[in-house]
């Protein structure tokens, strides 16, 4: 697609400055940074820690304001959290413990008003079958091995059929066999009902396969630095003969080089 | 490339068929399972205690001042079979109950103001800064000349106990609850009262939990001490009230089995009320601490 129109564009991020405040500083998190997710993109967020990769996904779901620039979900600028954003954390304790599997996807349909009784409890059963969790349905998130309760945070995730689907390092705090095995299974999944997601990480292996899109963002405070393709096998470049990975670590570690480019804002549109 | 230390062989091993390991699960000795039962256990602990009290008190032989354990058992069945004691129990906990209520109403709204509002956090934690180290039995003086001689006198002081440590626990709770719940609910469209009862106080069960304990105690024991203090409200006294009228009357035995049916009361909260709501939320959760 040469020029997208408007309707295309699920997600517009534009000019985004994110600022925080700790008890002794102002951080700025992100400045000046722009993109556009579209439907059914694997959109990964990479970069160094520092970047602002997280901020910046919280700031998309809601839980903060841009001091600059706006996000724009669907045609709305997004002012606070939502059922049609969902979230993904890294921690193992996202899962409510007083709740099993299925009620905590259960739990999601209901609170946010999408589902109801026999409905919700199918829709969720659907989804917890899609991750493989079905055994352990009855199950409390404290009897479940870290991987497994990831692959639980995704079902209610997905459950709840959302516009986009945020994930924070979903799966930094698994060892590398789970991890594999869970970037895997989340590409099947994609395979199947072709969400859209937007995926923070800081491993440049696992934003090659993932992502179909790959933002790069450099640190201190978080810019953009490029905006890359990737189809998921790390393929080397036509001209130079660089694989995806190197063309990456090359950027993200030659820093300074180039670094008079612009404001930063939608490097690549 | 550097060398390893020396040239070792690769290998590949298939797994040892299940059926010829040797022993993978036995069965623990009688004794060893025996000793796993935490009742037990408490049992043994609980014999050697009253063996011991009716040695000493053997050995001392003055009933005015230590009764023998089964002297104190034999004033405890009879008081309970003419239905003195578990009347005077009853009235007591009544009290109690009543007390124990209020308080913990109060302690939700007072916790619940406080993790809403700035105001209601600062409200809180001077009134249990000032409220927490004040006795309960130190207001009932004022308490009679407000309520009167009867119970609301007595459920005053009550609630004033029960208040602050539940208090105290429920908001501590709800501080503690990790940030990614706290987004986790609010992603879900959760707000105002419903993010309260449906986050915040499962979150922060285990010391809310806590905080019901410790009320409780407080609670008990401080009802003991008012009836103690000041003697009966109604027709018939409570527990306090009872063992108070028996120390009058010499009748040490029966002050034992007073004092004994306190301890058992407890000791029966502690272990089926409590212990019942623990192992169906925070031990079924894994929030154990």
């Amino acid at each position: 697609m040469a020029d997208p129109s408007a309707q295309d564009y699920l997600l517009r991020v534009k000019g985004v400055t994110l600022q925080y405040r700790t008890k002794a500083h102002l951080v700025t998190a992100t400045y000046r940074v722009g993109f556009d997710v579209f439907r059914g993109d694997r959109f990964v967020l990479l970069g160094p820690s520092g970047c602002g990769k997280s901020t910046l996904l919280k700031a998309i779901g809601g839980y903060l304001q841009p001091v600059e620039g706006e996000i724009v979900l669907k045609g709305k600028v997004v002012s606070r959290p939502g059922s049609d954003r969902v979230m993904v954390f890294q921690e193992f304790d996202q899962l409510l413990p007083w709740k099993t599997v299925v009620e905590n996807v259960v739990f999601a349909l209901e609170a946010s008003g999408k589902l109801k009784g026999r409905a919700a409890f199918d829709r969720a059963m659907t989804y917890i079958e899609k991750v493989n969790l079905s055994r352990f349905a009855e199950s409390y998130p404290h009897t479940l091995s870290g991987g497994m309760k990831q692959r639980v945070a995704i079902a209610r995730g997905m459950a709840m059929e959302p516009d986009i689907l945020l994930m924070d390092e979903p799966f930094a705090a698994l060892d590398a066999l789970t991890r594999q095995k869970m970037q895997d299974e989340l590409l099947q999944l994609w395979a199947d009902t072709h969400f859209t997601v937007i995926f923070v990480t800081h491993s440049i292996p696992e934003a090659v396969r993932i992502g179909n899109r790959i933002l790069l963002l450099s640190p201190h405070p978080g810019q953009v630095r490029a905006e890359l393709n990737s189809s998921g096998d790390d393929s080397a470049d036509a001209g130079t003969g660089e694989k995806l990975s190197e063309r990456i670590h090359d950027m993200l570690f030659a820093n300074a080089v180039e670094d008079g480019d612009g404001d930063g804002a939608g490097a690549h549109a | 490339m550097p060398k390893g230390p020396s040239n070792r062989p690769e290998y590949v091993r298939d797994p040892v068929n299940e059926k010829n390991f040797g022993v993978v699960m036995k069965p623990l000795s009688p004794w060893a399972r025996l000793g796993e039962i935490a009742v037990l256990r408490k049992m043994v602990i609980l014999v050697a205690i009253a063996t011991l009290w009716q040695i000493y008190a053997d050995y001392l032989s003055n009933p005015l001042m230590v009764p023998t354990f089964g002297a104190t058992i034999r004033a405890f069945v009879e008081r309970s079979m003419t239905g003195e004691l578990p009347l005077k129990a009853w009235v007591s906990i009544k009290v109690l109950m009543q007390g124990y209520a209020i308080g913990l109403a109060l302690a939700l709204a007072l916790s619940v103001l406080a993790v809403t509002s700035r105001l209601g956090n600062d409200l809180l934690e001077a009134l249990t800064a000032m409220f927490n180290p004040l006795p309960a039995i130190a207001l009932l003086p004022l308490a009679l000349i407000w309520f009167g001689l009867g119970d609301p006198s007595l459920i005053f002081v009550l609630v004033h106990a029960v208040l602050w440590p539940v208090a105290l626990n429920t908001h501590a709770g709800f501080l503690a609850v990790s940030n990614t719940l706290r987004m986790v609910g609010r992603n879900y469209g959760l707000g105002g009262m419903r993010y309260v009862a449906k986050i915040l106080v499962p979150a922060a069960f285990p010391s809310i939990l806590t905080g019901l304990k410790i009320g409780w105690a407080f609670g008990w024991r401080t009802l003991i001490a008012a009836e103690l203090v000041f003697g009966t409200t109604s027709a018939s006294g409570g527990l306090g009230w009872y063992i108070y009228e028996n120390k009058n009357t010499l009748d040490i035995p029966a002050v034992f089995a007073g004092l004994f049916t306190v301890i058992f009361i407890g000791l029966l909260v502690e272990s089926l009320i409590f212990r019942a709501i623990e192992t169906r939320t925070v031990r079924k959760w894994g929030m154990h601490i």
